[in-house]
């Protein structure tokens, strides 16, 4: 299942760490979640799909500085790559497509 | 970092950054962090670090976990010879440890192997069957008038066999065992006694059993059809070509359709022979029992359900079936369940097997006892190692210096231990097999279960377990070893090995020598219960006599043959034999109360009985001798009859004369014998005892003997039976050896008691004795001083030895009146008639463990206090 193709969850995570910009680190993720989608982003799942992200090359990482908070250790920040925003705009591309296609008569009738 | 802060479980964060990949180490430990503190503000510490907990363990996922390093197993490979040399030095120059340590793992392993021998050979039970995941034993549970028996019967009804394959959905096919079919087979020149069942056409396919001759489809489809087993068929016609023999068995002619090879050993259903089910359709035409849902005694029923089928889900159309089927009997339910195959000989103890099992029940109770003695070994083994710690802290300071790991001590103990283990695992070996014999003859039904062959599959498990040993037992010396401080070490400055850990030590010690005592305390009180029970007064004398199955044969003819021997004084008939634990009863109505009747057991005698078996007759005389097939008018109840029914106001003369209904029948009682033991010494179950006469149809003769070589006695009554039925074996055993028999359990439960109390107290006293060595050796200096200043040796010995006797006294102290307790009120008032406990047979183990300990302390504390001051003194 690699590939660009993009699980909605994983689509909402690259989305969130777009918006984060130089703040996108696991925790700060997890809480973006919450905030706009209002349901509960456990940072086991937020954590492995980063992870994922990786592997697939759509996000790149590196650590940042250390601080006295969070016991001494780096956070790990994430941005988006150049393939990752190809698949972003490929992924909305395809929606905007389908809801052009969509007349307002037939929407209503749902 | 804040200090003071509550800060997450060490633990959890130790094994996050074992388990974790490096690379993702940092930001998860940082992210758990980060979480930890907000939890902390929001929910306080406790739930914080819960949280923290099972986020840890929520991350150990496949991308998370740290790939093995390929450069440090490298680098443990290469330094496997290197353990395993200094482990041989280590064992060669510590005799006396590597010795006791050897010693106790195997004697504790040996037993360990019987158990993973006995798993094996349980667990490889109908294995051979092609399907054998696929079929489930249909078993029953009978209830009536709401009076329900708790446990399922290994059998079901004939009914509820042959049609649940139309009412439950998802069973492919049935094979149906009835029994019955044993007996008599003959052939044109012999005539032997053959076991078997009845089954029906699908039990070939249902079953893998191998037909070597015959077509399997259609072997068992008709009536009169017989399959014989190789052996048998050999019995019967001298070959095992037997296809289309002829065999008669109760004036039927039946057909040899088939010849299958014997049933393998590991096979839960044993036979010689199988008759076709649809006989029993000709035979038994009119007997409107044979099909009735209620019958659920005596035939067990196995499915083979489809592939796709799932017996979990199968529960509820059983249900309705039975449900359906209630409506034909009254006041009755029976519910089914089905009971996987490979259950059968591991899983509950069911009530009508269809052959010998062992329960689930033994099988834990001898799992717990093993595991109770290997961990008394693994503890000697552990004790002894970190109390060696002194001896061994600069090898492990040095090793550390150059560069040894945490990881690299501790395995290099382990192989240690692993290393000490495999050459007990040999030691164990020979034990095994030395044991093995005595352990099958326990045992009658033990011998025909198990085989405990040495097979490649026992072997590896073997090995696997002395390994799996070794690390249990090494693992605490050598995680203890891997911490002990470099530099401490090497400077000559660690603590004395007496202060660390000494508290687990002791608590080690007490541990093993209350098992020791318990156990023997115990086999000893079962010992003395079953000497109470196989001398037990029956109430009529059983002295002397020989009782001898009768197996369908005429008593008259035997008996004017026996007679003619000069060594048998009397013989009497009857129908089973008291005290053993045979029960027959029958319906009695009160002669007071139209209303009320109840069950009374009965035996069927001749009038020679009472008096040889020297019942008392309290009043009225013994049964009149009658003429053959006579009608039945006389009855001799017992004390309990006259009492439970107020037969004329329990006065004993006037009973005589008094009529009773006995099984619809008007019978006059003739004499009133002593209350005796009709079952079995240790049941309550029949007091209510009558005799009825009857002088043919007996089962037994039971002879009085009076011989001086009673080999030969029974040998010259044997040639007798040979020559009146030379189809059946003599069959006969004296009265006293039969009620011993009827013991057997406990017999053998004081058998293995007390060979598992044996290597219990061993182990421990030699675990006592290698502390002891140990721990004197240390103190050698200190009791040189003290003797050099004056002190006697009984002060050093009572010095030294302190300690260890207050060990055992507290031991004793726990032990003694647990055992006491257990026995006294939770064992003993089960049993019926068992003699109350005193007090020699709960000191008297106790006294013998801690004799040998005082021996073993006594010994090596003298050793000591007896050196010469100056030679130890010398050295400095």
């Amino acid at each position: 299942m690699k590939g660009t193709n993009l699980g909605e969850f994983e689509e909402l995570v690259l989305l969130t760490v777009a918006v984060l910009m130089d703040e996108a680190y696991s925790v700060a993720i997890c809480d973006e979640l919450e905030k706009t989608t209002g349901r509960v982003a456990k940072l086991g799942v937020v954590h492995a799909v980063l992870n994922r992200l990786e592997e697939k090359g759509l996000t790149k990482s590196q650590l940042g500085e250390a601080t006295n908070v969070r016991g001494g250790k780096r956070k790990r920040f994430y941005q988006v790559t150049n393939a990752g925003r190809e698949a972003l705009i490929k992924s909305k591309e395809i929606r905007d497509e389908l809801w052009g296609r969509i007349s307002d008569l037939s929407l209503s009738g749902i | 970092m804040a200090n003071r802060s509550p800060y997450p479980p060490k633990w959890a964060e130790r094994f996050l950054s074992w388990y974790c990949r490096p690379e993702l180490l940092e930001d998860l430990q940082g992210d758990l962090n980060e979480y930890f503190d907000r939890n902390l503000k929001k929910k306080g510490v406790r739930k914080a670090r819960f949280i923290y907990v099972l986020d840890v363990l929520k991350f150990f996922r496949p991308y998370t976990i740290r790939k093995p390093e390929i450069l440090n197993l490298l680098i443990n490979f290469l330094m496997l010879g290197s353990y395993i040399k200094t482990s041989r030095r280590n064992l060669v120059r510590n005799k006396l440890f590597s010795g006791i340590n050897i010693f106790g793992l195997g004697v504790s392993m040996s037993v360990g192997l019987l158990m993973i021998a006995m798993l094996v050979d349980l667990y490889s039970y109908d294995r051979f069957h092609v399907n054998h995941d696929r079929i489930y034993r249909l078993i029953s549970r009978f209830e009536q008038n709401g009076h329900s028996n708790s446990n399922f019967f290994a059998t079901s009804s004939l009914k509820a066999g042959t049609s649940i394959k139309e009412s439950v959905n998802g069973v492919q096919d049935v094979a149906l065992l009835k029994d019955g079919f044993s007996g008599d087979l003959e052939s044109a020149d012999k005539k032997l006694p053959i076991k078997g069942y009845w089954a029906n056409e699908s039990f070939f396919d249902v079953f893998s059993f191998e037909l070597v001759q015959g077509n399997p489809a259609t072997a068992l489809l008709e009536p009169f059809q017989v399959v014989l087993t190789e052996s048998s068929a050999l019995k019967l016609f001298g070959t095992t070509q037997a296809l289309g023999m002829e065999v008669g068995r109760e004036d039927r002619a039946y057909v040899v359709t088939g010849v299958m090879k014997d049933p393998p050993v590991f096979s839960h259903i044993k036979f010689e022979m199988l008759g076709s089910l649809r006989s029993l359709e000709v035979i038994n035409q009119d007997n409107p029992d044979l099909m009735k849902w209620d019958n659920i005694w005596d035939t067990w029923s196995y499915l083979l359900l489809d592939k796709d089928a799932d017996a979990a889900k199968m529960k509820a159309s059983l249900d309705q079936f039975s449900a359906q089927e209630d409506k034909t009997v009254q006041n009755t339910h029976i519910e089914l369940d089905l009971q996987p195959l490979s259950d059968i000989m591991v899983g509950e103890n069911l009530a009508n097997q269809i052959g010998p099992t062992l329960g689930s029940t033994v099988l834990r109770i001898f799992i717990a006892l093993t595991i109770v003695l290997l961990l008394s070994a693994c503890f000697n083994y552990t004790n002894l190692s970190v109390a060696r710690a002194m001896g061994r802290s600069k090898e492990v300071g040095i090793r550390k210096t150059i560069g040894a790991f945490k990881s690299q001590i501790v395995g290099q103990f382990i192989i240690e231990s692993v290393i000490i283990s495999l050459l007990a695992l040999g030691f164990s070996l020979v034990l095994f097999f030395l044991i093995r014999p005595h352990f099958l003859s326990m045992e009658a039904s033990l011998q025909h279960l198990l085989r405990l062959d040495l097979s490649p599959v026992l072997v590896f498990f073997f090995v696997a377990f002395a390994v799996f040993i070794g690390i249990a037992a090494g693992v605490i010396p050598a995680v203890s070893f891997s911490r002990i401080n470099t530099i401490a070490a090497v400077k000559n400055m660690m603590s004395s090995p007496g202060v660390k850990g000494i508290s687990m030590r002791k608590a080690l010690i007490v541990f093993q020598y209350s098992i020791s005592i318990i156990a023997i305390t115990a086999t000893l009180i079962i010992f003395k219960q079953y000497k109470h029970f196989i001398h037990y007064d029956l109430g009529f004398s059983t002295e002397n006599v020989l009782n001898i199955r009768l197996q369908g044969n005429g008593a008259d003819l035997l008996r004017n043959e026996l007679n003619k021997l000069a060594e048998v004084q009397e013989i009497s008939q009857s129908m089973l034999i008291s005290g053993i634990g045979h029960y027959s009863g029958v319906s009695m109505k009160n002669p007071n109360d139209p209303l009320d009747s109840a069950t009374v057991y009965y035996n069927t005698v001749d009038e020679n009985y009472l008096a040889l078996h020297q019942h008392r007759l309290l009043a009225g005389t013994n049964f009149n001798p009658k003429p053959v097939d006579s009608v039945e008018t006389e009855v001799i109840v017992n004390q309990e009859v006259i009492k439970r029914f107020n037969i004329a106001d329990q006065r004993v003369q006037d009973v005589v004369g008094q009529m009773v209904s006995l099984d619809g029948k008007d019978l006059v009682i003739v004499g009133v014998v002593e209350n005796f033991e009709y079952g079995k010494a240790n049941n309550q179950t029949g007091k209510e005892v009558v005799f009825r006469y009857a002088n043919n149809n007996a089962n037994y003769l039971n002879v009085k003997v009076q011989s001086q070589d009673l080999p030969a006695t029974y040998a010259k009554m044997e040639a007798i039976w040979k020559q009146l039925d030379p189809a059946h074996p003599f069959d006969a055993k004296f009265y006293n050896q039969q009620i011993q028999d009827g013991f057997k359990g406990l017999e053998a439960s004081v058998k293995i008691g007390g060979f598992l109390s044996l290597l219990v107290i061993c182990i421990s006293s030699i675990g006592l004795l290698g502390m002891v060595v140990y721990t004197t050796e240390l103190r050698i200096k200190e009791v040189s001083i003290r003797k050099v200043m004056g002190s006697s040796e009984v002060g050093l010995l009572a010095l030294l030895s302190r300690s260890f006797v207050n060990l055992l006294t507290v031991s004793a102290v726990i032990a003694i009146p647990a055992t006491y307790l257990f026995f006294d009120k939770i064992l003993l008032p089960q049993i019926p008639n068992s003699l109350p406990l005193e007090l020699p047979e709960m000191v008297l183990g106790s006294f013998a463990v801690l004799m040998v300990a005082l021996l073993m302390i006594g010994s090596q504390t003298l050793k000591v206090a007896r050196t010469n001051p100056a030679d130890v003194l010398n050295r400095e």
